[in-house]
């Protein structure tokens, strides 16, 4: 039976009928057709799916579509200003930070809500806070430089 | 993932009412880090899901220095790991929460969710059982309290009957050192292969009180009272650590399987009960702020 929910995604409303054991995932991807966040394993080992839910990073494939009701979602579709790219996306994109691009809307989303906390880490910190995202390509390097660039620069 | 009806009760009597009348049938909702992934694997079958979400109650964190802290069910793991009282007073639980998982469980997954889940490896296990935590539950018949020792009663299996719903954990303040040792293959989101909390009360160098308990190497989480008397009255020698390692064995009777096997499990727990106790010994917190 549908469950009729209220929230935003990307500062717009939507109201919406879901069926309870649809994932925020599947609603924010097949629903609302906003495929930039993916499905990598559908567990919350991997992080492909870290979307914002008031601010913090959760996985999106562990939470019922019914369980964000009145919430305020950001995807990665969210981050860019009106014109131009959001600093993570630039740093990523210059430090050679995307290979495959599939862990990239994750990593990106999970580093903002991190950086929005803590301006100001260390590499270790950074480290521990992408913990829960995994790529398949790059090693790594690549995105710590670029989130500790942005960290750094101070643009955020 | 298979379908289900979904419940919003607005107090925790409906939704313990509601748990009660439906028994197999029915699953609670905390955060759904462990349930949706059950569900997915068919290790649960419910046909219906009680949230406990937006409950009054659950969310609550309260502190006093008579009574210590009382931790709603439904705290999250993140909000548990950055609370200023419990990285004052009980920073040992505040690391326990830091290491589960990534930044975007502990967002969702709960301190209620990791005890009533009673996998035998729940990071927040060993640490709340030497900090002597009870369980508030609530359930048709009313409340009561449960001192976390009789909490866990096997895989997945805990003390809770008839619909009864965990509302929160009391937890006195303890002595002031101890320490939570989470031994894993990789350096975050592994469950442990051995978990060890230990917590000593230490005077002039000797031993007061020792409280240890180990994850993940029996069927429940548990505390190992043999090797806690034994450390009591004693200086905390090179030797002592040894034999301490050595008894811990005979508390603990773990399983082989994907992580590890037995047999290093044992060999774990010989060793990382000499280096918990030791460094337990090591830590001292003083909380800054006088109330």
């Amino acid at each position: 039976m549908k469950k009729e929910i209220n929230l935003t995604v990307n500062g717009e409303e939507y109201r919406l009928a879901i069926e309870p054991h649809r994932t925020l995932l599947q609603v924010l991807r097949e629903d609302l057709g906003l495929t930039g966040t993916k499905e990598g394993c559908g567990k919350g080992d991997c992080g492909s799916c870290t979307v914002l839910v008031d601010g913090k990073a959760v996985n999106a494939c562990l939470m019922l579509a019914v369980q964000a009701k009145g919430k305020s979602i950001t995807t990665i579709e969210g981050l860019a200003p009106a014109e131009g790219l959001h600093p993570l996306q630039e740093a990523f994109i210059q430090y050679g930070a995307i290979q495959c691009g599939f862990c990239t809307p994750g990593m990106i989303i999970c580093a903002k809500a991190f950086l929005d906390e803590n301006p100001h880490p260390t590499e270790e910190e950074v480290k521990r806070a992408l913990a829960g995202n995994l790529c398949r390509c790059t090693g790594y390097t690549k995105i710590i430089e670029a989130v500790m660039a942005v960290a750094k620069g101070g643009r955020l | 993932m298979r379908h289900f009806d979904y419940l919003e009760p607005e107090t925790v009597e409906k939704a313990s009412a509601w748990l009660r009348e439906r028994g197999e049938k029915a699953a609670l909702l905390a955060g759904g880090t462990d349930l949706l992934v059950k569900i997915q694997e068919d290790k649960c079958q419910a046909e219906v899901l009680i949230s406990l979400a937006g409950i009054p109650g659950l969310n609550d964190i309260t502190f006093n220095l008579g009574e210590g802290l009382s931790l709603g069910a439904m705290v999250t793991l993140a909000r548990a790991a950055s609370h200023r009282d419990i990285q004052e007073y009980f920073p040992l639980l505040a690391d326990a929460c830091l290491k589960v998982g990534s930044q975007q469980i502990r967002n969702m997954g709960t301190v209620g969710g990791n005890l009533c889940n009673a996998s035998p490896a729940a990071d927040l296990a060993p640490t709340l059982l030497v900090l002597g935590a009870q369980a508030q539950v609530i359930g048709t018949g009313g409340r009561r309290l449960i001192p976390l020792d009789h909490f866990f009663l096997g895989p997945g299996k805990t003390a809770l009957i008839d619909g009864e719903i965990l509302e929160r954990l009391l937890i006195p303040i303890g002595p002031p050192s101890g320490i939570y040792l989470k031994h894993t293959i990789r350096k975050a989101m592994d469950l442990p292969i051995v978990g060890i909390a230990v917590l000593l009360k230490m005077e002039d160098s000797v031993c007061r009180e020792a409280r240890v308990a180990l994850g993940a190497v029996a069927p429940t989480p548990l505390r190992a009272p043999s090797v806690e008397r034994f450390l009591k009255g004693q200086r905390l020698t090179h030797e002592l650590l040894e034999q301490a390692g050595h008894l811990a064995l005979q508390a603990i009777s773990p399983i082989s399987d994907i992580r590890a096997s037995a047999e290093y499990r044992r060999e774990m727990v010989r060793v990382l009960t000499k280096r918990a106790i030791r460094q337990a010994e090591q830590v001292t917190y003083a909380p800054r702020r006088e109330r």
